[in-house]
């Protein structure tokens, strides 16, 4: 009778396959190890810079004196009027898409267009802001501008995500609401939306994330200015955080860089916020 | 009296309902007016472009100096910049995406597995304006104590730094494919006497293939697009190359060192940013489709 554990050839099977499992795991740490080697190093460089001063002063040419409130004020406006435009506009799409829609080739071309949009690179909604409204809608570099240019950017992913919370609500609830005589738009604002509200809000809130450090469109249209001013309208010129964080790091003076990484903690503590939002409204609404 | 004032009312529900119908109709439309819009201005710009530069030079040529003169436009050494980005990248996503991947899907315990899956997802969502100050202000120094030659912007960091940015997505995307292998098919492999690694390696790894490479095709086209981090690392040397040890510049860098400048002046360096970024949209537009094709094949034969 031949042992197992004498077999040579077995023997070294396991041992191949107990060293596979050991390097996937290894990676895998390795990758969340990057995370967090990433925070780390800008914690050490940025949190002396973190303060109230930070917050609460414009950009300048020396570094103790430099702060993001143009950036943050620019930011806020620029992510308010996205919403703004590209919230409705998405929803109303997505609902369109699988409540109205036909069968039809139509319906089929849309689809298509809408997740090919998603794919394609921002820089290149950049440059179409900067052709469409920028010099053909004569807005100039304003917050204006830069919005509408968001908006189509986000107006697909946004749609993906409302479409995906919509098509979850069961068709049996529609089927009931139709057996009692509502019409469509009855079913949708009275049982779909109510239902699908949760979902589309992780979505819209997601999705918003992503514009709030979008970069390179913004510079591609022109937003790359020295900005110290808090915009009062939608035709101001602007900065937005991560310009701002983009301008600091290009500079070669180390202190602007600690203080690109000042701004770099602000950034992504907005973002923890707003992603933990989603996160509960998901947990929640699936309790 | 009662049923005229039902009919009424249903008239006004229909009318309502044709006019929200058309409404929705319009907020769908809008996407499609954006792709309309982006191949137009594209199409447009490059058109004049090629006015004054043949498309043969500009194809074909291998030097890119359109800011001084000399004035040269050959998108060679961009493409090639473009190119060089994407393989390093490549090179550290895909075997550390699906590593990852594997060990999430095939051997993580549930916990270890709740704890690193939102941690990827984390990853995910950082700005790409983040990732870039990462790669000049912590790899790049780093790569210089191996390469104590190594120019501050160089190739090399940007690709890795990019290949970072795509791993969640490459790792989620492939968990995705692994887990939906259905389980009946890993108990067969067991029951005839083959170790973990040979039921993952020739077993679930072909029957997941499609989704995996579907995951590679959309990292590689989000890192053809990618603009920030080569923008902060790789440098603005539009510079024939494939060695990762030097400056570089890619088409998205160019578009971005041009609008640093003053672009909207117009003008035929104005027209240069459309012809790169028709180019762009063309590779991502074709990658997108192949990925699209992949992942449909993959929902077949599961049917």
């Amino acid at each position: 009778m031949i042992s197992a554990i004498a077999n040579p050839r077995l023997r070294r099977r396991k041992l191949v396959s107990a060293a596979f499992r050991v390097l996937c795991a290894a990676t895998a740490f390795v990758v969340v190890g990057i995370l967090f080697a990433l925070i780390f190093d800008l914690m050490l460089d940025g949190l002396p810079w973190l303060d109230i001063q930070f917050l609460s002063s414009f950009p300048s040419r020396f570094p103790e004196l430099a702060g993001i409130k143009s950036a943050l004020f620019g930011s806020l406006w620029l992510i308010g009027l996205t919403a703004l435009f590209a919230v409705p506009i998405g929803v109303l799409a997505a609902i369109y898409m699988e409540e109205y829609a036909p069968q039809n080739r139509l319906t089929r071309l849309i689809e298509l267009n809408i997740a090919n949009l998603a794919g394609v690179p921002s820089i290149v909604y950049g440059l179409l802001g900067l052709a469409l409204f920028v010099r053909f809608f004569a807005l100039e570099r304003s917050i204006l501008a830069g919005a509408l240019t968001m908006s189509l950017l986000v107006l697909p992913v946004i749609i993906i995500a409302a479409w995906e919370a919509i098509r979850a609500v069961p068709t049996s609830l529609r089927e009931a609401a139709y057996g009692l005589g509502a019409t469509r738009w009855q079913v949708v604002q009275s049982h779909v939306l109510p239902m699908a509200m949760p979902g589309i809000l992780t979505g819209i809130i997601l999705s918003l994330s992503r514009a709030i450090g979008e970069t390179a469109p913004l510079i591609v249209m022109g937003a790359l200015t020295y900005v110290a001013f808090v915009p009062e309208g939608p035709m101001d010129e602007f900065t937005t955080l991560p310009i701002q964080i983009f301008n600091w790091t290009a500079n070669p003076q180390e202190a602007f860089q600690d203080l690109a990484a000042a701004g770099i903690l602000v950034l992504l503590g907005i973002l923890l916020v707003t992603n933990s939002i989603a996160l509960a409204i998901r947990y929640w609404s699936t309790k | 009296m009662l049923r005229s004032s039902t009919s009424f009312a249903t008239q006004r529900n229909r009318l309502l309902e044709s006019t929200f119908g058309w409404l929705l109709f319009f907020c769908a439309a809008i996407s499609v007016l954006t792709t309309v819009a982006v191949i137009l201005i594209l199409a447009t710009e490059t058109f004049r472009f090629f006015q004054s530069v043949s498309p043969f030079a500009f194809l074909f040529g291998t030097e890119w100096s359109p800011l001084i003169a000399p004035k040269h436009y050959g998108v060679l050494p961009l493409i090639s910049g473009t190119l060089l980005v994407v393989v390093g990248a490549s090179l550290v996503a895909v075997p550390l995406g699906l590593a990852s991947a594997i060990y999430l899907s095939e051997y993580a315990a549930p916990r270890t597995r709740q704890i690193i899956k939102p941690i990827l997802e984390v990853m995910a969502g950082i700005p790409t304006v983040v990732f870039g100050y990462f790669a000049l202000t912590t790899v790049t120094p780093l790569l210089r104590q191996v390469f104590p030659e190594l120019p501050i912007f160089n190739a090399a960091s940007a690709a890795i730094v990019v290949g970072i940015m795509i791993l969640p997505m490459v790792a989620t995307l492939c968990d995705d494919a692994l887990r939906s292998v259905p389980n009946p098919l890993r108990h067969a492999a067991y029951a005839l006497g083959a170790t973990p690694f040979e039921v993952t390696s020739r077993v679930v790894l072909p029957a997941a293939l499609s989704g995996v490479f579907t995951s590679f095709v959309l990292a590689i086209s989000r890192a053809t697009g990618e603009t920030m981090i080569v923008t902060m690392a790789a440098g603005a040397m539009p510079n024939l190359t494939f060695n990762p040890l030097e400056s570089i510049q890619t088409m998205t860098a160019y578009i971005v060192q041009v609008s640093l400048g003053d672009a909207s002046a117009g003008g035929i360096t104005y027209q240069t940013l459309f012809a790169l970024a028709s180019i762009l949209f063309l590779i991502t537009f074709c990658l997108n489709l192949l990925a699209q094709r992949i992942m449909h094949q993959m929902r077949e034969v599961y049917r």
